[in-house]
C-alpha cells in the first residue's frame, strides 16, 4: 500500500528532533491561545507567521499548523469549565459542557472532549493522506480556465458561506484581489499601485497585511471596552469517564467526526459551522432532547469531534489545490509562499518531504494535545488570570520584530501600521477581514490564469463555460450564489450562525 | 429619530469602498488596458476598480435605507498609540538598536490600555526583552544589533 509507505516516509520526517520540537512548540502555543479569551488562531499565526520566515519550511508549517489545531482543542478547556469559549468553533461545547462541570463533571467533560478530538483529528489526518493524493493528480490536469474557475468559486464559496454580511464579504474578496496587485505586473514589468515607494515593487508583503488586518483591529477592538473581572477557577476531581459515559459517546464522535471533515473542506465553512451543525444533529437523534443543555455527553462529544474533524480536512484544498477556504488556511498558504513554495498540486510531488512530514506531525501532535490538555489542565486554568493589558503589548512586539526581520526594512512596519488603521475602519464597519485576505492571496494567481486562458481561447471568454471541469466550477459557483439570495434559505442561515456564535475563522 | 449619517454602518462602509475603488481606478488609468486576447497592466485592476465601486454604491444606499449604526465605540486613542508603536519602532530599529526600541515599543503601546501602572509596564518590559533577545538573537540568530553603541 503506497499510503502507507508514504505514512512511513512522513513520520521519519516528522519525528526528527527538531521537527518534533516545533510540532510541541506549536501545539503548546495552540492550547494556550485556545485557553485565552480574546487571543484567537487568526492573530496568533499573523503575529508568529513573520518569525516563521527565519525558520526552514518543514518545522514552520508543522509548528503553524500545530497552533491551528492545537487552538481548536484548547478552546473546549475554558469552555467546560467557565463557560467562557476561548475562540468561536468551541461556543457549542459551553452549553452542555458547562452544565456537566456545575453538575461536578468537568472531568469526564474535559476526558470525553479531549478523546472526541484525538479521535477526529486522527481521522481527519487520516483523510488528509488518502484524498490528498488523488485530488492533487486530478488538479495537475488542469488549465488555466480550470484553475480560474475554481479560484472563482472558492471565493464566492468562502465569501456566501461565511458569516455576517455577504454583500460585503463579497466586496471584501474583490479589496483583497486588488491589494494583491500591488507590485510589478510580471507580464509587462510595470510597476502598479506602488505610490512611487520602491518597496512596494515587489508586492505587499502578506505578512504585513496579516498582521495588520488581525492582529492590529484584533487588539484595538478588545482595548475598546474595560477589562472583565477575574474569572473563578475550580478544583478538577476524576478525570475519568465512565464506562456509560464512553458507551453514549461513542457514536457521536462517528458523526461529529463525519459532519466535521465534510464542511473542514468546503470553503467558507470551517469548524464553527461544523461543531454547530454536529450539536444539532445530535440533539435531533437523542431519544430525549430535553436533557441538551443540562449536561448532556453527546452534547460534548459530538460538537468537539466535528471542529477538530474540520481544522484537519480544512488542510486538503490549501494542500493540495493551493486554494485556501478560510483566513486561518490563507495564512498557512502564505506562511509557504514566504518560505519560497509555489503552493499548489505540485507541492506533493515536489516537496513529498514537507507534505508527508506535515501529515505525520499532525498526528504525533493530536497525541501530544491529549497529554497537555488532560494531566496539566490546571495549568492552562491558570493562564486565565494573566490581564490583557499584559498580554497586548508582548502581542505587537512578536508582530514588530518579526515583520522588520524579513526586509530589514522600516517600510514594513509603516505599512503594517497603515494596514492595521484600515483593518479595524474594516472591523467596525462589519466588513469580515478573512475573505479580504483570500483574494489577497488568490489575486495575483486569479490574474495570471485569467491571462493564460483569454490567452489560448482567443481572447474569447466562453473558455470557462465550454471546458467541462470549468463549467461544472462555473455552475457551482452560480448555485452558491443564487442559493444565498433566496431569502428563505439567508434566513437559515443567519439563525444558524447567531446560534452557534458566528463564525470569524 | 434623528438621523445620524456619521454612524451609518453601511454608509460609511460603502463610501470607504467608493473612494478607494475610484482611487484604485483613476490610477490604473496610467496603465495599458489591452484587450481581452492580450490584457495588459490596466485590464485586472480597472476590472475589479469598477466592481469595488459598484459593491460600494450598493452597501452605501443599502445603509441609507437600514439605518443601521456603528456597533460600541471607536477606540481611536488605542488604535493611534498601537498604530504609533509600530511606526516608531520601525524608525528607531534602522537607528539606535533593538533594546531601546523595545523600550519605546512597549511604553507606548501600554499607553493603550486601560490601566497604565508603571511599575507593571517596566517589569512587563525587562521580562519580554529578555525574551525578545533568547528567542530573536540567540535561537533565531536575527542579525540586530542591541544598542546604538554596538
Amino acid at each position: 500500500m503506497e499510503i502507507f509507505n508514504n505514512l512511513i516516509f512522513g513520520f521519519g520526517v516528522a519525528l526528527s528532533l527538531q521537527n518534533l520540537i516545533y510540532c510541541f512548540v506549536g501545539v503548546f502555543v495552540g492550547t494556550a491561545i485556545g485557553v485565552l479569551p480574546g487571543v484567537g488562531p487568526l492573530v496568533t499565526i499573523a503575529m508568529l507567521l513573520p518569525i516563521t520566515f527565519n525558520l526552514p519550511p518543514i518545522p514552520a508549517l508543522i509548528m503553524l499548523s500545530g497552533i491551528y489545531y492545537g487552538s481548536q482543542y484548547g478552546g473546549s478547556t475554558t469552555s467546560i469549565l467557565m463557560n467562557l469559549p476561548g475562540e468561536t468553533a468551541s461556543v457549542v461545547t459551553c452549553i452542555d459542557g458547562y452544565q456537566m462541570a456545575r453538575q461536578g463533571r468537568a472531568g469526564p467533560a474535559l476526558a470525553i472532549a479531549a478523546i472526541s478530538s484525538f479521535f477526529a483529528g486522527c481521522v481527519g489526518t487520516l483523510l488528509i493522506a488518502m484524498f490528498g493524493p488523488p485530488i492533487a493528480e486530478m488538479a495537475l490536469k488542469f488549465g488555466a480556465p480550470e484553475y480560474f474557475s475554481l479560484m472563482l468559486m472558492a471565493l464566492i464559496a468562502a465569501a456566501c458561506l461565511s458569516s455576517g454580511d455577504m454583500v460585503k464579504a463579497l466586496a471584501m474578496v474583490v479589496f483583497g484581489l486588488l491589494l494583491g496587485i500591488i507590485g510589478t505586473d510580471v507580464n509587462s514589468g510595470m510597476a502598479r499601485y506602488s505610490f512611487g515607494l520602491p518597496e512596494l515593487t515587489d508586492g505587499m508583503g502578506f505578512t504585513v497585511v496579516a498582521v495588520g488586518l488581525f492582529a492590529v483591529s484584533e487588539i484595538v477592538k478588545n482595548l475598546e471596552s474595560p477589562e472583565k473581572g477575574e474569572v473563578f477557577t475550580s478544583k478538577i476531581k476524576n478525570i475519568m469517564p465512565t464506562f456509560a459515559d464512553l458507551k453514549a459517546s461513542a457514536l457521536p464522535i462517528l458523526r461529529g467526526t463525519g459532519i466535521g471533515a465534510f464542511f473542514g473542506t468546503l470553503p467558507g465553512t470551517g469548524p464553527s459551522i461544523a461543531s454547530f451543525s454536529a450539536y444539532m444533529l445530535e440533539k435531533k437523534s437523542a431519544k430525549d432532547p430535553s436533557r441538551f443543555g443540562k449536561g448532556a455527553i453527546e452534547g460534548v462529544a459530538g460538537p468537539e469531534a466535528a471542529n477538530n474533524a474540520a481544522a484537519q480536512t480544512a488542510f486538503i484544498p490549501t494542500l493540495t489545490l493551493g486554494i485556501p477556504g478560510s483566513g486561518t488556511m490563507a495564512l498557512m498558504l502564505g506562511a509557504l509562499t514566504i518560505q519560497g513554495i509555489a503552493p499548489g498540486p505540485q507541492v506533493m510531488t515536489a516537496k513529498p518531504d514537507l507534505f508527508w512530514g506535515l501529515i505525520a506531525s499532525m498526528w504525533i501532535g493530536n497525541a501530544m494535545l491529549v497529554i497537555l490538555n488532560l494531566p496539566l489542565v490546571g495549568m492552562w486554568v491558570q493562564l486565565l488570570k494573566i490581564p490583557y493589558r499584559w498580554l497586548f503589548p508582548s502581542i505587537i512586539m512578536f508582530c514588530a520584530v518579526g515583520n522588520y526581520s524579513i526586509n530589514n526594512s522600516a517600510m514594513d512596519l509603516y505599512l503594517v501600521g497603515v494596514m492595521g488603521i484600515l483593518g479595524y475602519v474594516l472591523v467596525k464597519l462589519d466588513c469580515p477581514p478573512a475573505p479580504l485576505i483570500l483574494g489577497f492571496v488568490l489575486g495575483p494567481l486569479m490574474e495570471e490564469n485569467l491571462r493564460r486562458a483569454l490567452l489560448i481561447s482567443r481572447g474569447d471568454p466562453t473558455v470557462f463555460f465550454t471546458r467541462p471541469i470549468s463549467l461544472g466550477f462555473m455552475i457551482a459557483a452560480i448555485l452558491i450564489l443564487l442559493t444565498m439570495i433566496l431569502p428563505a434559505i439567508r434566513k437559515k442561515k443567519v439563525e444558524a450562525i447567531v446560534a452557534g456564535g458566528g463564525d470569524k475563522l | 429619530m434623528k438621523v445620524r449619517l456619521h454612524e451609518n454602518k453601511d454608509l460609511l462602509a460603502g463610501l470607504l469602498m467608493v473612494c478607494i475603488g475610484s482611487i484604485a481606478f483613476y490610477m490604473a488609468l496610467d496603465y495599458p488596458f489591452g484587450s481581452a486576447l492580450r490584457m495588459g497592466p490596466g485590464y485586472f485592476p480597472r476590472v475589479l476598480a469598477g466592481i469595488f465601486v459598484a459593491f460600494g454604491i450598493y452597501v452605501a444606499l443599502r445603509g441609507l435605507r437600514t439605518g443601521e449604526m456603528v456597533q460600541g465605540v471607536w477606540g481611536w486613542k488605542a488604535l493611534t498609540l498601537i498604530t504609533l508603536s509600530f511606526w516608531v519602532f520601525g524608525w528607531l530599529m534602522d537607528r539606535i538598536g533593538l533594546i531601546p526600541s523595545l523600550v519605546v515599543l512597549f511604553f507606548v503601546s501600554a499607553f493603550a490600555g486601560h490601566e497604565f501602572k508603571l511599575k507593571e509596564v517596566i517589569i512587563l518590559t525587562t521580562v519580554m526583552i529578555v525574551f525578545a533577545w533568547a528567542v530573536f538573537i540567540y535561537g533565531l540568530g536575527m542579525p540586530y544589533r542591541l544598542f546604538w553603541w554596538d
